[in-house]
């Protein structure tokens, strides 16, 4: 009893510190890091937060214009972030579940079809997947001063597409009119604009994790056992309703925690979305240590931000898991 | 604690310096993982030297080589052929140092930074100067540690815009869309001049120089704005018909261009900014790249003698040899010589010299006297 109580204590103490041993490690780097980066003249520190950020955005939900500080500027970036994210997930969670029960359809057409998009896009690095889309598109589309009107109000072009935008007066709570986009001199004005490159990286990231997400759907589906399809066949279900009430909700249980993976990596990936122009978190953050020189704070910002948006999806997909689990098992 | 543990610094520096630059190499996609690795290095660094680098003379002599931070390929100031040969005014002030220093033009390791990288591979040790057509401002100088030396191209930032849209001036770029890069003082610039004039636009920022070029030439952009001599050259050697596309006359900022160093090394900020004044004073008193032996053998000339080591040694209060700035001359030529051969008229690039001349001459060019 004696020898098993001093035991621990031993190793409570041993843990103890080695856990003050790696913070101290860590808090020592960190100042020594500083006092390095002090004496060589180079400025530190998070104030820089607080002035004009004195770039322009050029586009997003979150007015931005040169003059605000660069707090707003990473706001701004943010929340392109996740206006790129977003419909990219709601995309390639939709899409990808029907290339997933393509992968197992009896015809041999969709099988094959579902299958070779899987198999090409999940195995092509997806920043040259990213950078050809973005390059047939800009070289694809009809030239500024020739955008088309697809119907009435939309223009495509190398802008993009441009839709009529409900605005609101000032002061006003609900929207009062459209604004009608227009061709003027050079381009097409007004309206809200869709750029090729916000396009580029819904449609990119979208379809690429649609591969991914397709395997999880074809492996969640194979795990439900054989004989479940057999007894709603028995029963009489057609073969879509075998699949939306029987063999769907318990692959579910299967699919969502590797789901979850998914969608954190998405979110991470729209990082490569400063290279094709879009203005996203990180390419704020580019252009923000480079014309501050904070590089240490701008890469802690980001860390710290990306961090908060992959826990806070791991979250809520395990707070929806836990609804769709069995009960009892978990 | 590296330090106490009794490592060399010059070994563990140098193993980071090669993590480094294996990683700004070969990814794919560099910018945050080089950026990340450059802060790490930082960190090493810092762990591994006491406050700065010091001496960074004895570094290149015992190396052997300069290593000079360049562009990934900007025409008429650092560019690598076919064959890997760089070239470029900012390649040609870094061959200059190497032959003062080393006694050797060819000692220079070249090392290509997109703008993003640039300040944190100095920062972190990886070049001994950074010579890729930055722009000396009050921010850069004063708070991230580099001292800048001299200038050796006075630019400004200039529009290209294909010819079809019919604009023949910036103020009529109204609700334009315009490429450029990230990182770039180029950015705020166009963003405070439009915002001057009262006229919107809206920026579509690229993380590289090569992508935010092709997008203006996919037509992505009506315009296209970066420093007026690199639109030369992507006017010349990138547009698919060069006459299809016209500079703006507007120059929207003034953009001194000269090499960096990192602070804390007076005696190498010494050299990278008594090397190129040199180059501008053998223009002044005319030492070319052809006469330089013949002037060094007979010249009567005080002010020839004093800049070829003939007379007074100058060399010695660099820390170098007498014969270090005759090398230098000999190695890439006079000022007006490297200004002719990489982006002068008879280049590709076919810039007037303008305010690049000497100041004899109603230019800028004006070296503090070499004696």
């Amino acid at each position: 009893m004696k020898g098993a109580a001093s035991g621990r204590w031993i190793a409570w103490v041993v843990q103890a510190l080695l856990l003050a041993a790696i913070a101290g490690g860590a808090v020592w780097l960190v100042l020594h890091a500083l006092g390095v980066l002090r004496a060589r003249g180079v400025q530190s520190g998070f104030d820089f937060l607080l002035d004009p950020a004195g770039f322009g955005i050029s586009e997003g939900w979150l007015d931005f214009e040169s003059g605000q500080p660069y707090w707003r500027a990473f706001l701004a970036g943010l929340i392109n972030t996740l206006r790129a994210a977003v419909p990219a997930s709601i995309f390639a969670v939709l899409f990808g579940t029907l290339l997933g029960i393509g992968r197992i359809a009896p015809h041999v057409l969709v099988r094959g079809i579902s299958s070779a998009y899987v198999q090409t896009l999940r195995n092509i690095p997806l920043l040259v997947q990213l950078l050809m889309l973005y390059f047939a598109l800009t070289q694809l589309l009809p030239d500024s001063t020739e955008a088309i009107e697809l119907v009435r109000g939309a223009w495509l072009s190398k802008d993009g597409l441009t839709i009529p935008w409900p605005v609101r007066e000032a002061g006003a709570w609900w929207p009062s009119h459209f604004d009608w986009p227009e061709r003027s001199s050079f381009n097409v004005t007004g309206g809200a604009a869709l750029s090729p490159e916000y396009l580029t990286v819904v449609i990119g990231l979208g379809a690429y994790t649609a591969a991914f997400v397709a395997e999880i759907v074809r492996a969640g589906i194979g795990s439900v056992s054989q004989g479940q399809k057999l007894a709603a066949q028995a029963l009489g279900l057609t073969p879509l309703q075998q699949l939306r009430i029987v063999v769907l909700p318990q692959a579910l249980r299967v699919i969502v925690p590797s789901l979850t993976n998914q969608l954190l990596s998405l979110t991470k990936n729209s990082s490569l979305a400063v290279a094709v122009g879009y203005p996203e978190l990180m390419s704020i953050a580019n252009t923000s240590f480079n014309s501050t020189g904070r590089t240490f704070e701008c890469i802690a910002i980001i860390m710290a931000v990306y961090l908060a948006l992959s826990l806070s999806i791991s979250g809520l997909m395990n707070f929806y898991n836990a609804r769709v689990a069995l009960r009892g098992w978990q | 604690m590296l330090m106490n543990c009794g490592a060399h610094p010059a070994y563990t520096a140098k193993k980071s310096f090669h993590a480094l630059n294996h990683i700004t190499m070969k990814s794919f996609r560099p910018t945050l993982v080089s950026v990340a690795a450059a802060a790490l290095s930082i960190m090493a660094l810092s762990a591994a030297l006491p406050a700065f680098a010091g001496k960074t003379l004895d570094a290149v002599k015992q190396r052997g080589t300069v290593k000079c931070g360049v562009t990934n390929g900007v025409a008429g100031f650092s560019a690598p052929d076919t064959q890997g040969n760089w070239s470029g005014l900012d390649v040609d002030s870094c061959r200059a140092i190497a032959a003062a220093v080393l006694g050797d033009p060819k000692k220079v390791d070249f090392v290509p930074l997109n703008s993003q990288q640039r300040f944190s591979a100095l920062q972190a040790g990886e070049v001994d100067i950074l010579a890729r057509n930055t722009t000396w401002n009050l921010t850069r100088d004063a708070s991230l540690g580099f001292n800048f030396t001299t200038i050796n191209y006075y630019d400004g930032q200039g529009f290209l815009v294909p010819k079809k849209i019919k604009v023949t001036s910036a103020k009529q770029l109204k609700n334009a869309t315009i490429c450029t890069q990230s990182g770039t003082t180029n950015e705020k610039n166009v963003s405070d001049w439009f915002k001057a004039q009262n006229i919107p636009i809206k920026t579509v920022v690229f993380e590289s120089f090569e992508a935010s070029f092709k997008a203006f030439f996919a037509g992505r952009c009506q315009a296209f704005t970066t420093d007026a001599s690199a639109l030369a050259g992507l006017r010349n050697k990138e547009a698919p018909n060069a006459d299809d596309y016209l500079i703006l006359p507007e120059l929207i900022s003034k953009e001194p261009l000269a090499p960096l160093v990192r602070r804390g090394d007076d005696e190498w900020f010494a050299i990278a900014k008594w090397v190129p004044n040199a180059l501008i004073e053998a223009e002044e008193v005319g030492i070319t790249q052809a006469n330089v032996d013949t002037l060094r053998a007979d010249s009567k000339d005080p002010a020839q003698q004093r800049l070829l080591g003939t007379s007074d040694d100058l060399g010695k209060l660099l820390g170098l040899d007498k014969d270090w700035s005759y090398r230098a001359i000999k190695a890439v030529g006079n000022y007006g010589e490297i200004f002719e051969r990489n982006v002068g008229p008879k280049s590709v690039l076919k810039l007037p010299r303008g305010v690049n001349n000497l100041w004899s001459k109603g230019g800028l060019m004006y070296a503090p006297p070499v004696r």
